[in-house]
């Protein structure tokens, strides 16, 4: 049996929240990345919008921003779905059909890695080990990891979490 | 008296339902009224065991695992609180022989205490070493960790001691201990296992670190795909510092160490040290040339300490118990213990802590009991993905730091990939280069482009229509790897190429 991940309830990006949300940052040497992150937990993702101001934030330049942005494979630059799957695609997993379960994956939700599902509920992403190895193949849903992941558990679960998405969870 | 019951608060038995098992055993024995308490744990390593629940009863902890939730009504009916029997009972595990045949020193605590309590931390020995080492100077603490023989156990094998040694002759208005706990190797997960079993050894580690070196400000660089570790650490730095082991005037001395918990952002490069370091500083993180040593010039310019999670969790036990005792495990040049990672394709996965010189076969058949499928193993992955393919005829190798580079491998962080018979290692060959191209920093030619070649080189090799096309292309693969090895900056361009040519060397005919 497994748990349900937290849904991720992002709100609408504006650059006045956004701003606000950043403030605690100044002047902290290298925290430009943490300042991502709390942004990307608020909004989903980092707004294109939200570069020039991260820059006289950080005092850096603009350019420098976007390229600590785009270095790092978690920061998005478009808003993911409700839920975020990640599914590993390293050795210990492959060992264990992570190959067959991501075609599965990709089936189920009619989508590709790096897109998002048509109504909007599930974004799709590689991810290269979750750190539990003896338990392969591994997805992670938001911050939930689940380990030894077959197709039907997670058709399972998508379908749990999909139907939490219409009850308007 | 409530009795208690231990059920870990981990990633592995969470990814197989522990967080639901502790609801339901809550809601059981409310309806049944009987007075439980539940502990937070760690993981005793046993990952085929999760979610292990231990009860203590009058005759000591009874350990049952892996409980599902629609066991827990049977549990009840059972008696376990009292120890009864049951199909998934395993009395005291700590006399199972998967525990037993263990040499434990860096997680002697792990699994068995709440994670973060300070209290029971102490009872097993906790914070001795930190009291050790404030009786001593700084070249008193590194003789011990020069003693202990301890070398970097994120992979490079370099002496810690010699390390510390730099970074404290090094002159600087401020120093900084930084943890690399960016654990991206595929089959490894010592790390997040001590984090989240035993945070408070990192937190004691990491603040004789500071005192050895005059350090006051310590990084845990933690990988973004170990949330519920982060979660966990906070709380233990929390509780330390509440109880005096962190902050200003440690247990009264004059000395300071204050440590903050930084999230990296998906990118394994950043488990390199000078990558790391970047990435620390808020910039994209794109390796430093070397020199200058982080050692000397590192987080913002100053000398830095930059050691793995392992390395530093066991600093606690040799300030407790003395460098020479800690030497007396292992041999040759790699002495000590080792937390060896058991992954992929085992019936038995999990952590095996033992001093070096057993041999591969004993840890993948005596504790791993074999391949998960049942089918005979035809390739391990030692080192994580920039280790080398063993075939089954290595598998009497010692598990050593030499002996391993003698066969044409390396231990680098412990973990071991089991494949059975189905693998195909051109294709894992060719995995090999395309995730060096997804997760190259780009600083440098032979990595950046060189693992792109590489991914088309297999392709050619494997598409190829007769055999002298074949072997030219086999020519250009090793003399590619060859560059690769030579010519990167760093060790994901310059070791990509072990697991590429130890897939040509003992898999020859998969490349076809």
């Amino acid at each position: 049996m497994m748990q349900l991940a937290t849904p991720g309830k992002f709100r609408d990006f504006t650059l006045e929240a956004a701003s606000e949300a950043v403030q605690e940052f100044r002047n902290q040497p290298g925290t430009l990345i943490v300042a991502l992150h709390k942004l990307q937990e608020i909004f989903g993702y980092v707004d294109e919008a939200a570069m020039p101001m991260l820059a006289k934030v950080f005092n850096v330049s603009r350019a420098e921003v976007h390229g600590v942005t785009s270095f790092y494979h978690d920061f998005r630059r478009s808003k993911p779905g409700r839920y975020t799957v990640r599914v590993c695609q390293a050795e210990a997993c492959q060992a264990m059909g992570a190959e067959q379960l991501t075609a599965a994956i990709k089936a189920e939700l009619n989508c590709d890695f790096h897109e998002t599902t048509a109504d909007g509920k599930f974004s799709l992403e590689p991810v290269y080990c979750l750190g539990n190895c003896a338990c392969s193949p591994n997805i992670m849903i938001d911050k939930q990891t689940y380990g030894r992941v077959s197709p039907a558990s997670f058709k399972a679960l998508a379908a749990k979490l999909a139907s939490k998405v219409e009850d308007g969870e | 008296m409530a009795i208690k019951i231990y059920i870990p608060r981990e990633t592995t038995a969470s990814s197989l339902g522990a967080e639901t098992l502790v609801e339901a055993i809550k809601t059981e024995a409310l309806y049944r009224k009987i007075d439980i308490e539940i502990v937070r744990n760690g993981s005793r390593g046993a990952c085929f065991l999760e979610p292990l629940v231990e009860v203590v009863t009058a005759s000591g902890k009874v350990g049952y695992g892996p409980v599902q939730l629609e066991d827990v009504p049977e549990l009840f009916d059972a008696g376990f609180l009292q120890g009864g029997k049951h199909k998934l009972a395993l009395g005291n595990v700590e006399e199972l022989p998967w525990f037993k045949n263990q040499e434990r020193l860096t997680f002697a605590r792990c699994g068995i205490i709440a994670a973060t309590s300070v209290e029971e931390y102490k009872q097993l020995g906790g914070f001795v070493g930190l009291q050790n080492t404030l009786a001593k100077d700084s070249k008193g603490i590194i003789q011990d960790v020069l003693d202990s023989g301890l070398r970097g156990r994120g992979g490079a094998a370099f002496p810690t001691g010699i390390k510390w040694r730099t970074v404290a002759e090094a002159s600087a208005d401020q120093k900084y201990i930084v943890c690399n706990a960016d654990e991206g190797d595929s089959g490894t997960f010592s790390d997040r296992m001590i984090m989240e079993g035993d945070p408070l050894s990192l937190v004691e580690g990491m603040t004789i670190a500071g005192i050895a070196v005059g350090a006051t400000k310590g990084f845990i660089y933690l990988r973004s795909e170990y949330p519920l570790t982060q979660e966990i650490l906070l709380e233990a730095i929390a509780n330390a510092k509440a109880a005096g082991y962190l902050g200003n005037n440690i247990l009264g001395t004059a000395h300071t160490f204050e440590l903050e918990v930084r999230m990296g952002a998906g990118a394994y490069i950043c488990g390199e040290e000078t990558s790391l370091l970047e990435s620390l500083e808020g910039k994209r993180g794109q390796i430093r040339f070397k020199p200058p040593l982080p050692a000397l010039k590192g987080l913002f310019g100053r000398p830095t300490v930059v050691n793995n999670v392992i390395s530093l969790a066991t600093i606690p036990v040799i300030m407790e118990k003395g460098g020479k005792h800690y030497a007396n495990f292992g041999r040759a040049r790699s002495l000590g213990t080792m937390p060896f990672q058991l992954g992929g394709n085992i019936k038995q996965g999990g952590l095996v802590e033992k001093a070096f010189g057993l041999t591969l076969r004993q840890l993948i058949e005596d504790f791993g009991a074999g391949t998960a499928t049942g089918k005979p193993i035809r390739a391990v992955q030692v080192g994580g993905p920039l280790g080398a393919y063993f075939p089954a005829a290595l598998l009497d190798t010692p598990l050593d730091y030499e002996d391993f580079a003698k066969a044409g491998g390396m231990l680098g962080h412990g973990g071991v990939v089991v494949f059975d018979e189905t693998v195909n290692m051109a294709k894992m060959a060719r995995f090999s280069m395309e995730f060096c191209a997804i997760e190259s920093c780009g600083k440098c030619t032979p990595c950046r482009i060189g693992s792109v070649r590489g991914m088309e080189t297999i392709d050619r090799i494997v598409a190829a229509a007769s055999e002298p096309e074949r072997d030219a292309q086999h020519i250009i693969l090793k003399d590619l790897c060859e560059t690769m090895e030579s010519a990167s900056l760093c060790a994901m361009g310059g070791l990509t190429p072990m697991p590429v040519m130890s897939a040509v060397k003992h898999f020859k005919g998969d490349f076809q």
